[in-house]
């Protein structure tokens, strides 16, 4: 880890001003960044802590209805939070899917939305990667890229977006409070995070000195609490990053889907809304027939950017039962392995 | 379990103690208080006075030359003391390309520019602090002159190799395999993969290195003290007895710390050179390089059946993966030769050269590989004969060991299969795949695998004294790396002694002490725990026969029947009425203390008729997402016998661990390299996967009776591999009774679980 | 460069200065203030060896820049037993004999701790094995740990019981 300065400032506007400072990197709880500086990928000069900025920590319900979570909530406290885990099941389920309990007891909620890819050529400092080291090349493509992007990559970079806290968001509408040196500016979260394009380097859309202050989630999202699931398909049954992950969030009334929300995880390069998906199910009956189709939708304009062909027909498959986890209902209690496909119970119990 | 063990001492008749009062029971862990406080203190906890932190810098390249290192900006940074390279390293004593001692494996100490791997230490900083020293060697920035990586097994020529493991034949043949196969009513011809695995002890190597004018002192983790002094010495030009270990607990061994790495003796180098205790520990990444893992391999098969189940040929042929520079091939077709009845047997290696670290013995080296294939390869001939797989087995139950025709020493599979099948369930499953579903619609298979391990042993010494107030100390320098050591060899101790473990005390984990061989194989038990033994009842036959020559002891004149040990006193063996204490023993012939020796190995006449082993049987349920492909093992039920358990809680907690081991061989462990760098991609735990918690549902162990008379005075084998045999390939044929789907290379993944449901 | 905090550590309240900014809550503990029972697996928060309660709450100290925490309680495996009673989860570890080598099991008890107080798993098996995922065991002592949590729960909720009748 190269050596730095470290800021700790008193006010949000004593944090905006220091950060305006080149080479400065905000300091959350550090469980991305400091792995990041350790591995020699980030580098930065200055370290702006936030942690002890006072207000960020709230969860608080507005009149309007809808919920706004400050930036420096951890991870843990907002999915177990009874009455946000109530409204926003699936955003509480795909928390607790991700990481582990300790570092979901560190993270924050706006380190967990800046938190970098986990391509392992990125996190390789000498491999070429443009994300890293602009022009530098991309050593993913024609390389280990099994994890990587369908859905959403260039030819500069083919990095998935790793955040399962990012996908139900992404489809229920989350909205990114920013505060820079210019003051307070709203972005839903589906722009927050930009593709690659030809400069993968530009991540999101916060500009130099930004920081994110709280994300909220409107009043209308709470209206999909009673179908609303997060489903996580990953190599080992815990404590691993997904391969595909879907979140799903129905409207059913009288038999009929009167709203759907889809985003994907695992598969894309940033959070990914599909609203292709959702305008499938408008109007339609709850079914396998209907979820087929959306997944159908979903992964419409998907290719593989490597060795990583099947994460689409995965993808698909992953759609199409978080959809039928949805519709059954959101369970009563939070299951025990939380978004996962073994979440009700195994073993042998029938022969066919 | 109790009984007794004659123990011949000179002219006396036989002084008898009992072996059961303290081993059989299933103490918890003596060291367990320690390690549950924090108490227990690793190599890298240490530091000495004065200590400086040292870091290596790694090739990113797998061949060339390091053209340059930026050695000006790595001194500039704040706390560096020196920096090491090739060009300013001090001389060694012997050259790291020869092997002056046993187990030596060559490694890199600076001696050139030479890169050979991708991973190898290329430079060493020693700074103030861990953070500068850290940050130092990453400014060393090294340029080189890249030569392309050759990493793929496709694209090598194999050899023969002289040797495989350590020093084991490559080939072994017996009748007529090609015969045996054109006789055959069915054949299985399959080719298995296994990929490089990494040990991955939670610890990483670390080494604190104390010099004291030429006397040297170590806190490094190591699975062979004693031997280890010597060699280390060696690298020093000093003896074995200026080098001190101290080795008290190891965190996780799994074989890569019985071997010196060039990071240990870079380390001991600087100390030497600066004139401070240095600390060095590799940084998880660093795990992936110089300090051995267990090397990939291609497994051929070819199976002869007959029309009644019994296998007429079985030819094994092994490709093992080793480095460029070093043999170590795993010798995995060694699996097949103990196993299973058969009239031809051929079981051969070869091996080809790639630019990566050299592998080593990693838990159950040849075997833990061999098992997964041949497991696999049983179960797909079993399929070919209409037969369950159990069946299967039984048919080709050997009861004499295959490849050499020997008698076995003792051998209860028929009771491990019994009792593992009926703990599973077995009989109820469905011959064909596809058959069973959960609940929720998931796919669910079972499958089963035989595990077998060698009952090996190396040699040891230890002493015993007893006190005059009646308690006594043993000493043997043995290796705790969770096998439990300090409790299982304790329990033994005390025992030869006649004593309760409470008036025990031992020593161990010291090189100062007697040798108490090598902590691997799953030998160490078994060889150091007969050496304590033998020193306990060394001491009670010293006192014996001061006893019965002592005309005022009440055993008086008891030579001729024997007297027997027990609590801390002597009994006339024919009149328990008559005892005398071992204190009042020592206090009438007027003797502060008793002092014993004793040695553990292995009598090379028995070795040489019977054929020795560990055997068991395990049963696996996999539960497979049939959309997802998602796979869980939901259960495992190990059964083993392996001669005497020493405790039997300790014994389980082995066997959990080599099952678990075996989840992970199956599903997950794999070293991912970048085919044009040469570089693993995935050199740490979160994507190089090992099983967390949420991958073991449910396991259950069966320690099945198993008296074996030959193997060693106190009748013990070993734990601590086999639990990794048998549970590979029993769930592989498990996910192919979930699937219908055969996967013949490990790790088999959910890519493989989509692509396998595709093709079906 | 110097920089103070003021941490209590196992009930101790302590002045520190550091000279390097680079200092982790893990290096920290290890290095500086010879409390070495933390350990260091992987330092890149993929084991859990080095799990330590902050504010009662368990976090890989690993990631955590120690600078950041001024002000905090930590809680480390050194300061868990009650002078020479062991806290129940020390105590259920070794009777459901919850390690075998001893390097993950620091973390794996402060985990468990955490875990405990968190009162997210109850006498749920599968929760108690989803909730310790964080903590590698290379071992494999999964079993025992799982025991020993369930276990050690059940003592300090009828322990709790007990003092509130
Ligand atoms: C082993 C391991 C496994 C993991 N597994 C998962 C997983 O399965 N799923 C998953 O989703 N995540 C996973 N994570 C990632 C984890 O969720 C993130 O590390 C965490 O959310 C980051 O939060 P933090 O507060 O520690 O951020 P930090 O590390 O402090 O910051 C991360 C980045 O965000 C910036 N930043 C922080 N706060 C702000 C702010 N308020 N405004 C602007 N910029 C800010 C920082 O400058 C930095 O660039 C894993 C991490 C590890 C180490
Ligand atoms: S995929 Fe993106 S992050 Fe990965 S190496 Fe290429 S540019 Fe870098
Ligand atoms: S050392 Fe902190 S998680 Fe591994
Ligand atoms: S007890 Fe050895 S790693 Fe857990």
């Amino acid at each position: 880890m190269n050596l730095f300065e470290y800021v700790r400032p008193a006010s949000i506007a004593e944090a905006v001003a220091a950060a305006g400072e080149p080479g400065s990197a905000y300091l959350g709880a550090g469980t991305n960044l400091l792995d990041l500086m350790k591995g020699g990928v980030s580098r930065p000069s200055r370290l702006i802590d936030l942690t002890h900025l006072p207000d960020l920590g709230r969860i608080e319900t507005s009149p309007d209805g809808s919920t706004r979570i400050g930036a420096l909530v951890k991870n843990s406290a907002l999915a177990h939070d009874p009455d946000f885990a109530k409204r926003f099941p699936a955003v509480a389920e795909a928390l607790l899917s991700g990481a582990s309990a300790q570092l979901r007891n560190a993270a924050t909620v706006g380190g967990n939305l800046m938190q970098r890819t986990r391509c392992s050529y990125f996190a390789d400092t000498a491999s070429a990667c443009n994300r890293r080291e602009p022009g530098s090349g991309c050593d993913a493509i024609g390389g280990e890229n099994r994890s990587h992007a369908v859905l959403g990559w260039s030819d500069h970079c083919i990095a998935v977006h790793p955040s399962d806290f990012c996908v139900p968001l992404a489809a229920l509408g989350a909205i990114v409070e920013i505060e820079g040196a210019d003051g307070r500016r709203k972005v839903p979260l589906t722009d927050f995070h930009r593709l690659p394009g030809d400069t993968p380097e530009k991540e999101t859309v916060l500009e130099a000195g930004e920081m994110i202050v709280a994300v909220s989630l409107p009043a209308e999202a709470a209206a999909f609490a009673g179908h609303q699931r997060y489903l996580k398909v990953r190599e080992r049954t815990s404590y691993a990053f997904a391969l595909a992950s879907a979140a799903a969030a129905l409207r059913i009334e009288n038999g009929t889907i009167l709203e759907a929300r889809i985003a994907l995880g695992g598969v894309a390069t940033k959070p990914w809304r599909s609203q292709a998906a959702e305008a499938v199910l408008t109007g339609a009956a709850p079914g396998r027939e209907a979820f087929e189709k959306a997944a159908e939708a979903a992964f419409a304009e998907a290719r593989p950017s490597g060795d990583n062909a099947y994460k689409i027909e995965l993808g698909k498959r992953v759609v199409a039962r978080v959809l039928a986890m949805a519709a059954a209902g959101t369970p009563e209690r939070m299951p025990a392995l939380p978004a996962s496909p073994f979440a009700s119970e195994t073993g042998a119990k029938a022969h066919v | 379990m109790s009984d007794t063990i004659e123990t011949p001492s000179g002219a006396m008749p036989a002084s008898r103690t009992r072996f059961g009062s303290n081993s059989g029971q299933p103490m918890t862990r003596r060291d367990g208080v320690l390690k549950v406080t924090g108490g227990a203190t690793f190599a890298a906890d240490n530091h000495p006075e004065g200590m400086l932190h040292a870091v290596y810098a790694a090739a990113t390249i797998s061949r060339g030359r390091v053209t340059s290192l930026n050695v000006d900006a790595a001194r500039a940074h704040p706390g560096v003391v020196e920096v090491l390279t090739p060009a300013n390293r001090p001389p060694l004593a012997i050259d790291p390309d020869t092997k002056p001692y046993p187990f030596a494996f060559r490694t890199e100490v600076l001696q050139d520019d030479t890169v050979r791997y991708a991973g190898q230490p290329i430079a060493l900083v020693v700074a103030e602090t861990l953070e500068s020293a850290t940050e130092a060697a990453r400014l060393l920035s090294p340029t080189y002159d890249a030569s392309p990586a050759r990493i793929d097994f496709d694209t090598v020529e194999p050899f023969d190799p002289q040797a495989v493991g350590v020093g084991s034949p490559p080939t072994a043949e017996k009748g007529d395999v090609e015969a045996g196969l054109a006789q055959a009513s069915h054949r299985v011809d399959a080719r298995y993969e296994t990929p490089g695995q990494y040990h991955n002890a939670m610890e990483p190597h670390a080494i604190v290195a104390t010099w004291d004018g030429d006397r040297l002192t170590l806190d490094t983790p190591n699975q062979a003290i004693v031997m280890s002094t010597g060699s280390f010495g060696a690298w020093f030009g000093i003896p074995a007895e200026n080098v001190t270990i101290r080795s008290p607990f190891l965190g996780g061994g799994f074989g890569s710390k019985a071997i010196i790495v060039g990071p240990q003796i870079l380390t001991i180098l600087a100390a030497k050179m600066l004139g401070r205790p240095v600390k060095l520990a590799l940084r998880r990444d660093q795990m992936y390089g110089p300090v051995g893992h267990r090397g990939a391999t291609r497994q051929e098969f070819r199976l002869g059946v007959d029309a009644d189940g019994h296998l007429t040929a079985l030819d094994h042929l092994t490709t093992a993966v080793t480095s460029t520079f070093e043999d170590f091939i795993e010798p995995a077709s060694n699996a097949s030769h103990d196993l299973y009845a058969t009239p031809a047997l051929s079981s051969r290696h070869k091996a080809v050269r790639l630019d990566i670290g050299t592998p080593g013995p990693m838990r159950a080296p040849g075997e833990a590989s061999g098992s997964a294939a041949l497991e696999s390869a049983i179960d797909e001939a079993a399929l070919v004969a209409g037969l369950d797989p159990l069946e299967f087995r039984l048919r080709n139950y050997a009861e004499t060991d295959p490849a050499s025709g020997k008698p076995f020493s003792a051998k209860a599979l028929r009771e491990c299969y019994a009792e593992g099948a009926e703990r599973f369930g077995w009989s109820k499953r469905p011959l064909e795949p596809r058959q069973m579903r959960d609940e929720a619609g998931r796919l669910v298979g079972w499958g089963m695998g035989t595990a077998l391990f060698p009952a090996s042993m190396f040699q040891a010494n230890a002493t015993a004294t007893l006190r005059a107030d009646g308690t006594a100390l043993v000493e043997t320098a043995g290796a705790d790396m969770g096998q439990g050591a300090w409790t299982a060899l304790h329990q033994i101790a005390a025992d030869g002694l006649g004593l309760d473990i409470g008036s025990v005390e031992f020593r161990s984990g010291h090189s100062g002490l007697p040798d108490g061989g090598i902590a691997g194989g799953s030998g160490h038990t078994a060889t150091a725990g007969n050496a304590l033994h033998a020193a306990g009842t060394d001491v009670i036959a010293k006192l014996a026969d001061l006893a019965t020559n002592d005309e005022n002891s009440p055993l008086f004149g008891a030579g001729n029947v024997g007297v027997e040990a027990r609590d801390g006193r002597l009994y006339r063996a024919d009149d328990p009425d008559r005892s005398q204490s071992y204190g009042e023993i020592l206090a009438r012939a007027g003797l502060a203390e008793i002092e014993g020796a004793g040695q553990g190995g292995r009598d090379p006449a028995s070795a040489e008729e019977r054929a020795m082993f560990s055997h068991g049987a395990v049963f696996a349920e996999v539960t497979i997402d049939p959309d997802l492909g998602q796979i869980r093992v939901t259960r495992l039920v190990g059964a083993f016998a392996a001669g005497r358990i020493v405790n039997p809680r300790l014994a389980t907690s082995q066997l959990y661990g080599g099952m678990i081991w075996g989840i992970g061989f199956a599903l997950h462990e794999e070293a991912v390299h970048d085919k044009r760098s040469g570089r693993i991609m995935n050199a740490n735990l979160a994507e190089y996967r090992v099983p967390v918690n949420a991958d073991v549902p449910a396991m259950d162990v069966i320690l099945v009776d198993e008296h074996d008379p030959h193997v060693n005075p106190l009748g013990i084998k070993g734990v601590g591999e086999i639990g990794i045999t048998g549970t590979v390939g029993a769930i592989a044929n498990a996910i192919w009774h979930a699937t219908g789907v055969r996967f013949r290379r490990f790790p088999i993944n959910i890519v493989d679980l989509l692509e396998g449901a595709a093709a079906r | 460069m110097n920089l103070s905090l003021t941490l209590t550590i196992n009930g101790k309240r302590r002045e520190i200065v550091l000279d390097d900014p680079r200092v982790t809550l893990l290096d920290l503990l290890r290095e500086r203030l010879d409390l070495t029972g933390a350990k260091k697996g992987c330092d890149r928060g993929q084991c859990g060896a080095c799990t330590i309660l902050v504010d009662g709450r368990r976090i890989n100290s690993c990631l955590a820049l120690a600078i950041s925490y001024d002000g905090a309680a930590i809680t480390t495996i050194e300061g868990l037993a009650d002078g020479e009673t062991l806290h129940p989860v020390q105590q259920a570890f070794i009777d459901h004999d919850g390690f075998q080598c001893g390097f993950c099991t620091p973390g794996q008890i402060m985990s468990a701790v955490g875990l405990i107080s968190e009162g997210q798993s109850g006498d749920d098996a599968e929760r108690v094995r989803e909730a310790m995922s964080g903590n590698i065991c290379r071992c494999g002592a999964y079993n025992g740990i799982t025991e020993a949590v369930l276990d050690a729960r059940a003592k300090i909720s009828a322990g709790k019981e007990r003092d509130a009748a």
